[in-house]
C-alpha cells in the first residue's frame, strides 16, 4: 500500500465498517464503530506525517480512478493545504462522537453505522478532486445526517431533520445548476468534459449580462454561495442550525458543528472563489458585511437563550461568521485566522457540546432554569465547564485566541470599519458565554435532583480530554501545526487574484 | 317530409337523447338515474349510427349498434352489481353519500 | 536563567494546589501557594545582581512576514514592578494562610491566586504588546474567578461577570490600539517601536488614535471613567484578593501599558491631555462618593480608584516616574489598609458596616497600629511614602504644559478629601465605643506579621524617590529608572516645589483635623451629613452611575437581544424560511377543495373537457 492508496483507504475504510456493523449485535457495534475511527486516527497519522509541506499548494497523495469516461469524470482523491487541516479535524472528531453516543438505547447497530457512512462522506467530500464526485459525497452526507437528527434525536426531530435537509438540499440544487453549467462550458471552452476542478478554474466566462445586472459568473458564483451559505451558516440563512443543534443526538451535534459547518467556508475556498473571483472581488464587501451582522446578531441571540444547545448554536453561528470575515478581507492573515478559526472552533465547539450531553444524558433537559449551583456539586465538570467557556470566548493562551486575533488583524488591513464593529465580537461573545456558565453554575441550588449528579465519568474523561490537551497546545504552540499548510495559504490570494482586474496590489 | 328534414329530425332527437342522459348524469342523485342517464345517452349514440348508416348505405353503423347494445348489457350488469353493494353498505342509492375518496 | 523559574513557580504552584494535589486544609494549600510566591520573589532579588544574557522567548505563530514570538526580558521597570507584585503577593498569600483557615476547599483560592500572580507577571515581562495582552486578558479572567469564588451568591458571581464583560470593553479598544500601532510601526516589540519612534516620524493623528485605544485598555483594567464600575463591585471577593488584584497590582496594569509606551504618549500630546482630563475627573468623582460610604472595604475601593485617577493625572502630564512611584507606595499604604480591614472583618465575624465598629483600638492593638500607618501614609504627611509621591504628581501636575494650576488645584481637593474620608473609616472604626454585638479578637500572627512589614514599607517606601530641592537623599528611582522612563523633567509652574510641598503638607493636615474632630466623638459624627444633606444622598448613592449604565445602557441591550431571540428570529427570519412550506401547504388545502369525492364532479370536469377538445378541434372548421 502506497502513500496514493492511503486516502481511498481514509474514506473508504468507514464505509466498510458500516456494512459490517449490519452484522454486529448492538454491544459489539459499539466497540467496532469506536476501533474503525481510532484506526482512522491512525491513517491521520500517516497523513500528517507524509504531507508535504514545502510544496502545500499543490495536491498530494493524489489517487485516481476512471469512473464515467465519456463525460470525463473519475473518482480522484488528493489533499492539498487547504483540506489538510479539515481532514484532520474530521478524523479526530469521529471518535470522540462515537464516544458520546454509547448511551443510546435504541437501534445501536444503525446509529454507528450511520456515523461510519456520515465519516466517509465527510472525508470525501474534503479529498474529492472530481467535481462531479464531490457533489456526490456532499449530498451523501446528508443522509445520515437527517436520520441522526430524525431517528435519534429529541422531541421535534422530525420536524428538525426535514427543516434542515430541505433547506441544505435547496442549496445544492443552486450549486448544481452551477455545476452543470460549468460542465457545459468544459466541452466547449477545453475541447471535452471533464470533472476536474483544475479545469474548472481555468474557464472564462463572458461578460454579457443575462438579467439584473448578473452575468455568467456572477450567476455560478451566486449558484454555488448560496449553497455554502446555507451550510456555514451565514446570517441571515441560518435558521436550520438551532432547530437542528437542538434535536440532534449529542454526537451528531458534535459532528455537525464541528466538521459539516467548515463544509461551507472551505466550498468558498475550494470552489466559488477560484472559479469565479471576479464575481467574489465585487461581491466581498456584501458577504463581509452579513458576516459581521452574523458575528454580532448570533452574540446578541445567543444572550438571551434559555435552552444550553440553542445558546451553543448561536454561538457558532456567530464563531463562523469570524471565519467568512478572514476569507472575505483577501488577505493572508484573514485567510490563516479563517483556516485556524475553523479548527479551533471544532475542536472548541465539541467539547462545548460534550459537556452540555453530559447534563443532558444525566437529566433529560437542557433548559437553563433546571440547572444552578452546579458548581458545588461536580466540581470536575465545572473546571471543564469554564475551561472550555475561556477557549471559546479567546481567553489568551487558549486556541481560540489566534485564529480570532489574525482575523482581526486581516479585517483591519482590509477596512478599518470591519475591524472596528467586529472587536465589539469579544464583548457579546463573553456576555453570553459567562452568562451560560453562570445559569448552570454558580448561584445555590435551585432543583434539588441535581444534588445527586454524577461527576464526569471515566468515559466521558476519555472524550473530552484530547480535546482539552489540544486546546492548550493549538492556543501556546499553534506554528507546528501551522507550518504543515501555511505555504498554501500564504500563496491563496496571489494565485486566486490573477484572473481579475486586481493583482499584487491589494495582497499582503 | 322530404329526405332533408328527417335527417335533421333523426339527428336532433339523438343529440337531444344523449344531452338529456348527459344532464341527467350530472345533475341526478338516484345512482339508478345515473344508470339509466348513462343507457340514454348510449341510445341516443345507437340512434346517430343507425341513421348514419342507413344514409350511407353500408352495414358499419349497423354492426357498432350490435356492439354497443351488448356492451351495454354487460355493462349495465356490472354497474348494478356494484349499485347492489354500495346499497348495502350505505343503506342508500344518493351518490352525494358515496365521498370516500374526499380529500 | 531567572526569568522561568519567575514565571513557572506561580503556574506551578497554580497547578499543583488546583489539579493534583488539591489538599484539604487551607493550611497546607496556603503553605504551597506562598512557596511558589516567595520562589518568585527570591529569583526577582536574585536577577538583581546576575541578570539574564538576552530575552526568554520561543515562536508563537507566524504568518507571512508577521512573526508572533512569546518573550520575556527584564529591564529595570520590569524589575521593580516583579519586586513590588512578588514582594506584596507573597506577603498577601502568607496572609491568606490565615484569612481563609475557616474556609472549605481552599485549594481553589490559592490556585486561583497563584494563577494570577503566574499572569501579572507575563503581563510585565512580555517584551512586546501581544504578549502583554496574553497576561493582561489572563489576569481579567483571575480577577472574574476570585471575584466570584464565593458563587453560591449569585450576586457575588454576577459581580465577576461584571468585572469581567467591563475589562473586556476595554480590551476591545486595546485591540484597535494594537492593529494601529501595527499598522504603524510593522511592530509590536516594546524595543523596536521605542527605536522607530526616536528615529522616525509619523503622522501625529495615528499617533494620537493609537495612543488612545490603548488608553481605553487601560482605562478598563485601572478602572477610569466610565469603565471604572466594576471594582466596587468587585469587593465581593475575598479581602485579600481585593488587596492584592484591585489594589496592589492588576490595576496598575494600565499605569504599566502607558509608562512602556512613553515614546507613543509623550509624542500623543492631545490624548496626553485627554489622560489627564479623566484621571483627575475620576479622582474628584470617587473621592467624593468616599466620603458617604458606610461598608468600609467600598470606601477603600473608591479610594483605589480616586489614587488610580491620580497617576493618570500624573501620565497625563507627562510624568511617568511619579506614577510609577506613586504605583509602588500606593501598593504598600493600600495593601496595608486592605488587609487591615480584612483583620478587623475577620475580627468582627464578618461584619463590614463602619457605623457597627468602633473601640477597635483596645481589642486589635495591632491591626489599630498598623492602620494607623497607613491611614498617616495615604493621608499624605510627611515623612511617610504617600507624602512624597503624591508630592511628585501633584508638583509635575503644577507644571504642565496646560492646565496646570487647575489640575493642581483639582488635585489638592483629592487629596484633601482623601486624608478626610480616611480618618472618618480610621476613627470610626477603632476610636470610641465598640457599636456592635459581636466579640472582636485579634488576628492571628500569620495574618499580622504581613501588617508590619507593609507598614515599614508604608513609611520608608517614600524615602527611595525624595525630590532633588530637598537635598536629603539622592532619588534613587528616577537614577534607577532613567534609562527607560527618561529624565524627569523639571517644568515651571506657579509655585516652587517646596512651597507647594508645604501646601499640600498643611491641607493635609487641616483634613485630617477635621476628620478626627468630626468622627472621633459619636455625638459629632452625624454632623457633617446633616450640614451637607443634599450633597451625602448624591455621594451615598454613588452619583446613581450604576443605575445610570442600567438604565440608558443593559436594559435596552437587553430588550434588544430579546426582541431579536424571541420574535425577530423565530418570526421573521424563521417565517421567510418557512413561508414556501406554508405556501405550499396553502395551495395544497385550496387544491384539495376539488377533490370532493363524488362521482359526478368528476364526471364534470370529464364534460368540460371535451367542451374544450372540441372546441379547439372544430376551430379552424366552426368559429
Amino acid at each position: 500500500m502506497g502513500m496514493e492508496h492511503l486516502l481511498l483507504w481514509l474514506v473508504t475504510l468507514p464505509l466498510i465498517g458500516a456494512l459490517v456493523c449490519f452484522a454486529l449485535t448492538d454491544e459489539l457495534s459499539k466497540y467496532f464503530a469506536l476501533v474503525v475511527t481510532l484506526l482512522g486516527w491512525v491513517l491521520a497519522f500517516f497523513v500528517y506525517q507524509g504531507f508535504d509541506s514545502a510544496h502545500a499548494t499543490q495536491l498530494q497523495m493524489v489517487f485516481n480512478y476512471p469512473w464515467l469516461n465519456s463525460m470525463g469524470v473519475s473518482f480522484g482523491l488528493g489533499i492539498d493545504g487547504i483540506s489538510f487541516p479539515l481532514v484532520i479535524l474530521t478524523k479526530l472528531m469521529m471518535p470522540i462522537a462515537i464516544l458520546a453516543s454509547f448511551n443510546e438505547k435504541k437501534f445501536m447497530r444503525f446509529f454507528m453505522s450511520c456515523y461510519l457512512v456520515l465519516d466517509s462522506a465527510m472525508t470525501g467530500t474534503f479529498l474529492a478532486t472530481d467535481m462531479v464526485l464531490f457533489y456526490v459525497f456532499w449530498e451523501l452526507m446528508l443522509i445520515p445526517m437527517i436520520l441522526l437528527i430524525g431517528v435519534w434525536g429529541s422531541e421535534q426531530r422530525v420536524f428538525a431533520s426535514v427543516k434542515f435537509f430541505i433547506y441544505t438540499f435547496a442549496g445544492s440544487m443552486l450549486m448544481l445548476a452551477s455545476i452543470f453549467y460549468l460542465f457545459s462550458q468544459t466541452h466547449v471552452q477545453l475541447g471535452q468534459y471533464t470533472g476536474e476542478i483544475a479545469a474548472f478554474t481555468k474557464l472564462n466566462f463572458s461578460p454579457v449580462e443575462v438579467f439584473w445586472g448578473l452575468n455568467a459568473e456572477k450567476l455560478v458564483f451566486l449558484g454555488f454561495f448560496i449553497a455554502f451559505a446555507i451550510k456555514v451558516p451565514l446570517f441571515p440563512l441560518h435558521t436550520w442550525l438551532p432547530d437542528a443543534h437542538v434535536q440532534a443526538p449529542t454526537g451528531g451535534s458534535i459532528l455537525l458543528a464541528a466538521v459539516l459547518l467548515k463544509m461551507g467556508t472551505y466550498g468558498l475556498l475550494r470552489f466559488a472563489i477560484p472559479i469565479a473571483p471576479n464575481a467574489f472581488v465585487e461581491f466581498s464587501t456584501c458577504v463581509a458585511y452579513l458576516a459581521i451582522i452574523g458575528i454580532l446578531y448570533g452574540a446578541w441571540v445567543a444572550y438571551q437563550q434559555k435552552d444550553m444547545k440553542k445558546l451553543v448554536a448561536y454561538s457558532s453561528v456567530s464563531h463562523l461568521g469570524f471565519c467568512v470575515l478572514g476569507i472575505c478581507s483577501m488577505n493572508t492573515k484573514g485567510l490563516t485566522g479563517s483556516m485556524l478559526q475553523m479548527v479551533n472552533h471544532g475542536i472548541t465547539t465539541g467539547a462545548l457540546f460534550l459537556l452540555v450531553g453530559m447534563l443532558y444524558e444525566r437529566r433529560h433537559t437542557k433548559k437553563f432554569e433546571d440547572y444552578g449551583g452546579l458548581a458545588a456539586i461536580v466540581p470536575y465538570f465545572s473546571i471543564l465547564f469554564v475551561f472550555v467557556a475561556c477557549s471559546s470566548m479567546g481567553v489568551p493562551g487558549l486556541n481560540g485566541f489566534v485564529g480570532e486575533f489574525l482575523v482581526f488583524m486581516g479585517a483591519f488591513e482590509a477596512n478599518q470599519t470591519w475591524a472596528f464593529v467586529t472587536v465589539t465580537g469579544v464583548v457579546f461573545g463573553a456576555l453570553y458565554t459567562l452568562t451560560m456558565v453562570k445559569k448552570t453554575l454558580f448561584g445555590p441550588v435551585t432543583n434539588a435532583e441535581n444534588r445527586s449528579l454524577k461527576d464526569v465519568t471515566l468515559k466521558e474523561w476519555a472524550a473530552i480530554l484530547p480535546l482539552c490537551i489540544l486546546i492548550v497546545y493549538l492556543g501556546l504552540a499553534p506554528n507546528s501545526f501551522l507550518s504543515k499548510f501555511n505555504q498554501s495559504l500564504d500563496t491563496y490570494w496571489a494565485e486566486t487574484l490573477k484572473k481579475t482586474a486586481l493583482d499584487a496590489g491589494t495582497v499582503k | 317530409m322530404s329526405n332533408f328534414s328527417s335527417v335533421y329530425w333523426t339527428q336532433f332527437i339523438a343529440i337531444a337523447l344523449i344531452g338529456l342522459g348527459m344532464v341527467g348524469f350530472l345533475i341526478r342523485r338516484n345512482a339508478i338515474v345515473v344508470l339509466m342517464s348513462i343507457e340514454l345517452m348510449l341510445n341516443g349514440v345507437n340512434l346517430l349510427l343507425i341513421e348514419a348508416a342507413h344514409r350511407s348505405g353500408s352495414a358499419d353503423g349497423t354492426m357498432l349498434v350490435v356492439f354497443i347494445i351488448t356492451i351495454a348489457a354487460g355493462e349495465v350488469a356490472v354497474g348494478l352489481g356494484i349499485l347492489l353493494n354500495l346499497y348495502r353498505i350505505k343503506h342508500s342509492s344518493d351518490t352525494e353519500l358515496y365521498k370516500e375518496l374526499q380529500g | 536563567m531567572m526569568m522561568p523559574l519567575l514565571l513557572a513557580a506561580p503556574l506551578i504552584g497554580a497547578i499543583v494546589n488546583g489539579l493534583i494535589l488539591r489538599p484539604a486544609t487551607a493550611k497546607r494549600a496556603g503553605v504551597i501557594a506562598s512557596i511558589a510566591a516567595l520562589t518568585s520573589f527570591a529569583s526577582v532579588m536574585v536577577q538583581h545582581f546576575a541578570p539574564d544574557a538576552g530575552p526568554f522567548e520561543w515562536t508563537w505563530f507566524t504568518v507571512g512576514e508577521l512573526t508572533v514570538k512569546w518573550s520575556f526580558a527584564s529591564d529595570p521597570l520590569t524589575w521593580m514592578m516583579c519586586a513590588v507584585v512578588t514582594g506584596i503577593g507573597s506577603l498577601i498569600h502568607i496572609y491568606s494562610i490565615g484569612y481563609m483557615s475557616h474556609e472549605h476547599n481552599a485549594y481553589r483560592y490559592f490556585a486561583y491566586l497563584n494563577f494570577f500572580l503566574f499572569n501579572m507577571l507575563v503581563l510585565i515581562t512580555s517584551t512586546s504588546l501581544l504578549g502583554m495582552f496574553v497576561g493582561w486578558e489572563g489576569v481579567g479572567l483571575c480577577s472574574y474567578l476570585l471575584i466570584g469564588y464565593w458563587f453560591e451568591d449569585i450576586n457575588k458571581a454576577k459581580a465577576g461577570m461584571k468585572a469581567f464583560i467591563v475589562n473586556r470593553i476595554g480590551d476591545a479598544g486595546f485591540l484597535i490600539g494594537i492593529f494601529i500601532c501595527y499598522q504603524l510601526f510593522k511592530t509590536l516589540n516594546f524595543a523596536e517601536i521605542a527605536k522607530l519612534l526616536d528615529t522616525q516620524t509619523f503622522d501625529v493623528r495615528m499617533l494620537n488614535l493609537a495612543a488612545f485605544f490603548l488608553f481605553i485598555g487601560a482605562m478598563g483594567k485601572s478602572a477610569q471613567i466610565p469603565l471604572y464600575v466594576w471594582l466596587p463591585d468587585a469587593m465581593a471577593g475575598p479581602t485579600p484578593v481585593s488587596a492584592l488584584i484591585h489594589a496592589a497590582t492588576m490595576v496598575t496594569a494600565g499605569i504599566y501599558l502607558i509608562c512602556r509606551m512613553n515614546g507613543l504618549f509623550l509624542v500623543a500630546q492631545d490624548t496626553s491631555l485627554f489622560i489627564a482630563i479623566i484621571g483627575i475627573s475620576t479622582a474628584l468623582l470617587s473621592a467624593l462618593i468616599a466620603t458617604s460610604q458606610r461598608d468600609i472595604k467600598k470606601v477603600l475601593a473608591y479610594s483605589t480608584v480616586s489614587q488610580l485617577g491620580l497617576m493618570f493625572l500624573a501620565l497625563g502630564c507627562g510624568a511617568y516616574l511619579a506614577a510609577i512611584f506613586h504605583v509602588m507606595t500606593h501598593a504598600f499604604f493600600k495593601a496595608l489598609l486592605f488587609l487591615g480591614s480584612g483583620s478587623v472583618i475577620h475580627a468582627c465575624e464578618g461584619e463590614q458596616d463602619i457605623w457597627k465598629m468602633g473601640g477597635l483600638k483596645k481589642k486589635l492593638p495591632s491591626t489599630f497600629l498598623t492602620f494607623t500607618i497607613g491611614t498617616i501614609a495615604i493621608a499624605g504627611i510627611p515623612p511617610l511614602a504617600g507624602f512624597f509621591s503624591k508630592d511628585m504628581i501633584l508638583y509635575s501636575a503644577l507644571t504642565a504644559k496646560s492646565y496646570g494650576t487647575t489640575f493642581w488645584i483639582l488635585g489638592l481637593l483629592v487629596s484633601f478629601l482623601t486624608a478626610f474620608y480616611m480618618v472618618r473609616v480610621w476613627a470610626l472604626t477603632f476610636l470610641g465605643e465598640y457599636r456592635g454585638d459581636k466579640h472582636p479578637h485579634e488576628s492571628p500572627a500569620t495574618m499580622l506579621i504581613p501588617l508590619y512589614i507593609l507598614a515599614f514599607g508604608s513609611i520608608v517606601a517614600g524615602f527611595l524617590g525624595m525630590p532633588e530641592g530637598l537635598h536629603l537623599l539622592p532619588n534613587y528611582l528616577e537614577a534607577f529608572l532613567h534609562p527607560v522612563l527618561g529624565p524627569l523633567v523639571e517644568g515651571h509652574g506657579a509655585l516652587s516645589e517646596e512651597r507647594a510641598m508645604a501646601v499640600a503638607t498643611v491641607s493635609a493636615i487641616i483634613a485630617c483635623s477635621l476628620g478626627f474632630y468630626f468622627y472621633s466623638k459619636p455625638e459629632r459624627s452625624e454632623t457633617p451629613g446633616k450640614i451637607l444633606v443634599p450633597f451625602k444622598t448624591v455621594f451615598e448613592n454613588k452619583f446613581w452611575v450604576d443605575e445610570l449604565y442600567g438604565l440608558v445602557i443593559v436594559k435596552p441591550f437587553d430588550a434588544l437581544c430579546a426582541f431579536f431571540a424571541k420574535f425577530f428570529d423565530p418570526n421573521i427570519i424563521d417565517g421567510l424560511v418557512l413561508l414556501p412550506s406554508k405556501a405550499a401547504q396553502g395551495m395544497g388545502s385550496l387544491l384539495v377543495l376539488l377533490q370532493t369525492g363524488i362521482v359526478q364532479t368528476y364526471l364534470l370536469f370529464f364534460v368540460f373537457g371535451l367542451l374544450v377538445l372540441f372546441m379547439v378541434l372544430l376551430k379552424g372548421v366552426v368559429l
